[in-house]
């Protein structure tokens, strides 16, 4: 997925938040991302720092609360664990499963001055 | 990934080594000179901000507007070469006297397959992403806005060829569409699983190429049936008409509603 175009999404965000919320500096992020969301964290972390760059984030630190994926069969009705998209339930074996949560991409928390 | 690739408007000159734990050391020392005075004001701001808000919220813009005026959307993605630009060809020269077609042409560089429509007597319009990897909801409503479509359309979005990124951004469509090529390999459902989750329809492409690679048919369906149990399936050959009259019946019927739906 998109990491870069993700992170100047986060940088827009923070300087609109910055106008309304009065602050000047981000001291650490708050991303909540979700397992099946296609994230990858390591390339958000490997670009965080060149996208903040001369921004009010650019001394921030970068954390992640991680959603884990979970689903709800549609032949049994119970959550089951997801690690990927295409996983069937764990108690029945079917995979007409409907994904319940592990999609997150979100900013949760702001550090700020 | 993307992070990697590249594929943004960034500039990737800028120091890149691990940057992230230097600069928590910094802000640490930043943090300590400021006096417990200014250490104090800070304060914790909780939120609930989607990363593609915005995005999304264009798109809804989009979809509105679509659904406003009768305009029917799909957003056709795949790996470079499935063949997206030739079946555009083909569908137009099969419905362009039904109704009226227009379309967006996504891709990094070039004018090429604009070109192409454009030799069908369609209008097109490209859009270079250059580095960037797929198309966002705000560059369509421009575009759209550019064109001018007429009421009770076809609008076909031509994605950049990508089996990753388009996955995540809706531009307002009706539906994805994704193109797989039976030289591509079965298995590319699962390895891609994101985008055959997003798409509604998925398009199996040079079926008449089937003879000569090794593309199991049956396996390639249970996987994406398995990654996206709604999926609609259609084979077909854009270059060769097999099974071609499939997809356009489907677009003709989807057309139908939308029009329908619009005059109520």
């Amino acid at each position: 997925m998109h990491e870069l175009s993700l992170l100047e999404n986060v940088r827009t965000i923070l300087e609109e938040h910055a106008q309304s919320q009065h602050f000047q500096t981000v001291e650490n992020i708050t991303l909540e991302i979700g397992a099946l969301s296609c994230v990858e964290l390591d390339a958000l972390t490997f670009a965080f720092a060149s996208v903040m760059k001369g921004s009010l984030a650019e001394y921030a630190e970068l954390k992640f609360k991680r959603i884990e994926g979970q689903g709800r069969c549609f032949e049994c009705g119970q959550l089951t664990p997801m690690i990927e998209l295409y996983d069937v339930c764990i108690h029945c074996g079917h995979f007409r499963v409907e994904i319940v949560s592990g999609l997150e991409m979100k900013i949760t928390e702001l550090k700020v001055r | 990934m993307c992070g990697i690739c590249g594929c943004s408007d960034m500039s990737f000159s800028g120091k890149f080594s691990l940057v992230n734990k230097p600069n928590a050391l910094l802000f640490t020392s930043y943090d300590s000179n400021q006096g417990d005075e200014s250490a104090d004001k800070s304060r914790l701001i909780q939120m609930e901000v989607d990363l593609l808000g915005k995005n999304n919220s264009y798109a809804e813009k989009n979809r509105h507007y679509f659904q406003e005026h009768g305009v029917f959307v799909l957003n056709l993605v795949s790996s470079p070469g499935a063949g997206k630009t030739t079946l555009l060809v083909e569908t137009i020269k099969a419905l362009k006297e039904v109704f009226p077609i227009v379309v967006i042409e996504g891709d990094q560089q070039t004018q090429h397959d604009a070109d192409r429509i454009r030799a069908t007597g369609v209008r097109a319009l490209q859009i270079n992403t250059g580095r960037a990897c797929h198309l966002d909801a705000q560059g369509i409503g421009v575009a759209v806005a550019k064109l001018g479509i007429e009421n009770n359309s076809f609008l076909a979005i031509e994605n950049v060829g990508n089996l990753v990124c388009p996955s995540a951004f809706d531009l307002g469509e009706a539906h994805k569409v994704v193109v797989l090529s039976v030289t591509e390999g079965d298995d590319k459902p699962l390895k891609y699983a994101d985008m055959f989750y997003a798409a509604d329809l998925m398009i199996i492409n040079k079926i008449d190429l089937l003879p000569y690679v090794d593309f199991d048919m049956d396996r390639c369906i249970a996987f994406a049936r398995q990654v996206n149990p709604t999926i609609h399936i259609i084979e077909l050959s854009a270059t060769k008409g097999d099974n071609f009259s499939e997809w356009t019946n489907w677009l003709r019927v989807s057309m139908q509603k939308v029009i329908k739906s619009r005059a109520l």
